[in-house]
């Protein structure tokens, strides 16, 4: 499903690699866990994969299509779920999701009615004709997930969807990503939640300075790890204790 | 379509969330209208109402004074206050306590009418009336009436003083010739033997109708200008709410998403074309309605309304254009706010708005010729002032058209490149 071969990004004025010759494949149907420390790569790599910004060599492929060639047909391929809540907090929920539903093209009845089911899934039905900025963390993250899978994309990225939420909150979100994930949408997730990803995803990819260090189901992890018996001991053991505070 | 109207909707539930700023956007334009049409209107009126207090110092004491405080007087404009001293009237000026102190020099009486008796018996014994005096040879010291005024007067005033002062010397200095003539010629005073009124005087037509009424009024100049001033304003909100979509993390999932920028930008063109519109239409009532009750001169719009629309359609497609292309390149409301407020002065400067582009040095006059609100202006007023037709506004109209273009274009190339993945 998703391709990446020898993806290298260096930013402007940047004296290091953000990502540096980054070789991954990631399968049909996976939930694929992206974990790492501060500043590791994580972001970039996202950001990369949705088309937001450049990698300064290397290539990928969603599907078999890239941005040089595909680019339309690639945005209504993938759907995003940022860091931020990428919400207009003046508007409602509903119109929210109306306005970037419509913005992948879906209009009618059935889209209308699709804004009002994934409201109830996600427990917001009462809450649709609310503005967003009275929302609560977990509701704007909420409101966030479901702007990003209207349009049923086949691929979806989740940058930290779960972080800053009540425990209801990132249950919900995890219960209804693995609903999406049984009807076919591959999901790329970010984390800093080592026992939630633990739990959650299929295949696992650790990466540090740029570069993946390692790669497997989070099972296989914790089992070559000598006395590890967490994905959190795995990760401790493989990018060390120090901090990693930058700017 | 679909998401070209969806965008423009959600513009529009933008707008209607912000109803402070709404309001803000409607009716700050309107009273900037008021405000600067009732203190130019009023201006002369007020004046006139509520006499300047001026200084006189009178060193003469003579006739020529006395004629000169006289006139001052029935001037109506100024209130005058005797002073004594040339440097006690100096100070209270430099102080601000008067806009003016006028110095009527000492022997001005004597010294004016011995030099008309110098001149009047100099001509006359040129042609052989009256032998040469004496006084042929005599050295005359010219006079000056000095006139102080206070630093923080405005040059309009100063000028406008100036003048008066001016032309109410040159009646005295003339009578006073004529008078002279007649004494010599041994005439009775009291019968005057020259017609001392203005010989020529000057009466204002409007150009293409040979006639003194419709001539433009204060409410026909203030509204097309100030109209205007506000439609490009606009380019403030606009590009404040681009900067906004960019902090809320909005414009990045926009990006990640199928659509073009340029629907994007088309679904903000919709919705404050039609704000620029709405702020115009209230413009128009403001002048038609309201400004007689506020005892201004009411806008006369007869005849001209779909040409003033068509103009105001055009006006708000370049400020609109200076907005996205401001909201594109700004990163935040500290880059967009500051650059839009004094952008939008600076073109309304260089446009014509305040001072006029004849009265500009040259160079500016070839600048004004770049700005949008000029061809805006000169639009406006071939439409309020003029009386044209719909093709004597094509230019202006088609260059307001191709600003919007190319700043709208700029805009989309410039996050084509920005963002190019």
């Amino acid at each position: 499903m998703i391709q990446i071969e020898q993806l290298s990004k260096k930013y402007k004025n940047a004296d290091h690699f953000s990502l540096l010759d980054l070789d991954l494949k990631i399968s049909s149907g996976e939930i694929f866990g992206l974990l790492g420390p501060n500043g590791a790569g994580k972001t970039t790599l996202i950001s990369i994969l949705c088309g937001l910004i450049k990698p300064t060599s290397g290539t990928f492929t969603i599907d078999g299509l890239d941005f040089a060639s595909a680019k339309k047909k690639l945005k209504q391929l993938i759907g995003i779920v940022p860091q931020e809540y990428a919400l207009y907090p003046s508007l409602t929920a509903y119109e929210n999701l109306y306005y970037f539903g419509s913005m992948y093209g879906l209009k009618g009845k059935i889209f209308k009615e699709s804004i009002d089911k994934h409201l109830d899934i996600l427990g917001l039905h009462k809450f649709g004709d609310k503005k967003v900025k009275s929302f609560s963390g977990g509701m704007k993250r909420r409101v966030n997930l479901i702007a990003g899978i209207l349009h049923q994309p086949k691929v979806l990225f989740l940058d930290e969807p779960t972080v800053g939420v009540d425990v209801q909150s990132k249950t919900a979100i995890i219960d209804y990503l693995r609903e999406l994930n049984a009807k076919g949408t591959t999901i790329v997730y970010t984390s800093h939640h080592l026992n939630e990803a633990e739990l959650f995803c299929t295949n696992v990819g650790i990466i540090d300075h740029g570069q993946l260090i390692c790669l497997g189901t989070p099972k296989e992890l914790i089992q070559k790890e000598e006395g590890a018996k967490h994905l959190e001991e795995v990760f401790l053991s493989l990018t060390g204790k120090a901090l990693r505070d930058y700017a | 379509m679909h998401k070209l109207l969806v965008s423009a909707q959600k513009e529009f539930w933008l707008l209607t969330r912000d109803l402070g700023g709404l309001a803000v956007l409607f009716l700050m334009p309107l009273l900037l209208v008021i405000t600067i049409t009732l203190i130019q209107d009023n201006t002369f009126k007020s004046i006139q109402e509520n006499k300047i207090p001026i200084l006189l110092v009178d060193l003469d004491k003579g006739e020529v004074s006395n004629l000169i405080t006289n006139n001052l007087k029935e001037s109506s404009l100024f209130e005058i206050v005797d002073e004594s001293n040339e440097t006690s009237a100096q100070d209270l000026v430099q102080k601000g306590d008067y806009q003016l102190a006028i110095i009527l020099p000492k022997n001005l009486t004597k010294d004016l009418n011995l030099k008309i008796d110098q001149n009047v018996t100099g001509i006359l014994a040129e042609f052989g009336v009256e032998e040469k005096s004496e006084l042929s040879n005599l050295k005359i010291e010219k006079k000056e009436i000095r006139l102080y005024f206070d630093p923080a007067t405005q040059r309009s005033f100063k000028s406008s003083v100036k003048n008066n002062i001016d032309k109410m010397i040159s009646k005295i200095e003339s009578q006073s010739i004529y008078k002279a003539f007649q004494e010599e010629l041994g005439e009775e005073s009291s019968e005057p033997i020259f017609d001392m009124e203005s010989f020529i005087s000057f009466n204002e037509i409007v150009p293409n109708t040979d006639k003194q009424e419709g001539i433009p009024n204060s409410t026909q100049h203030n509204i097309p200008a100030w109209s205007l001033f506000a439609i490009f304003f606009i380019m403030l909100p606009l590009s404040i709410n681009m900067v906004n979509e960019k902090n809320q993390g909005t414009f990045i999932r926009l990006r990640t998403q199928p659509i073009p920028y340029a629907t994007v930008l088309g679904g903000k063109t919709l919705v404050f074309l039609v704000v620029s519109l709405i702020q115009f239409i209230l413009m128009l009532v403001l002048g038609v309605y309201l400004f007689p009750v506020l005892g201004l001169p009411k806008l006369d719009v007869t005849g001209r309304i779909p040409l003033l629309l068509i103009v105001a359609f055009f006006a708000g497609l370049a400020a609109i254009g200076l907005g996205l292309l401001l909201g594109t390149i700004a990163k935040s409301q500290e880059q967009s706010a500051p650059f839009g407020a004094t952008f939008v002065v600076i073109l309304a400067a260089i446009g014509g708005v305040w001072v006029p582009v004849f009265a500009m040095p040259a160079f500016m006059q070839t600048l004004s010729k770049l700005s949008p609100m000029n061809w805006g202006l000169n639009a406006f007023y071939d439409v309020f002032l003029r009386n044209v037709g719909f093709s004597e506004i094509i230019p202006e109209i088609s260059s307001l058209l191709l600003f919007f273009i190319v700043t709208t274009a700029i805009a989309i190339i410039y996050n084509q490149r920005k963002n190019a993945v």
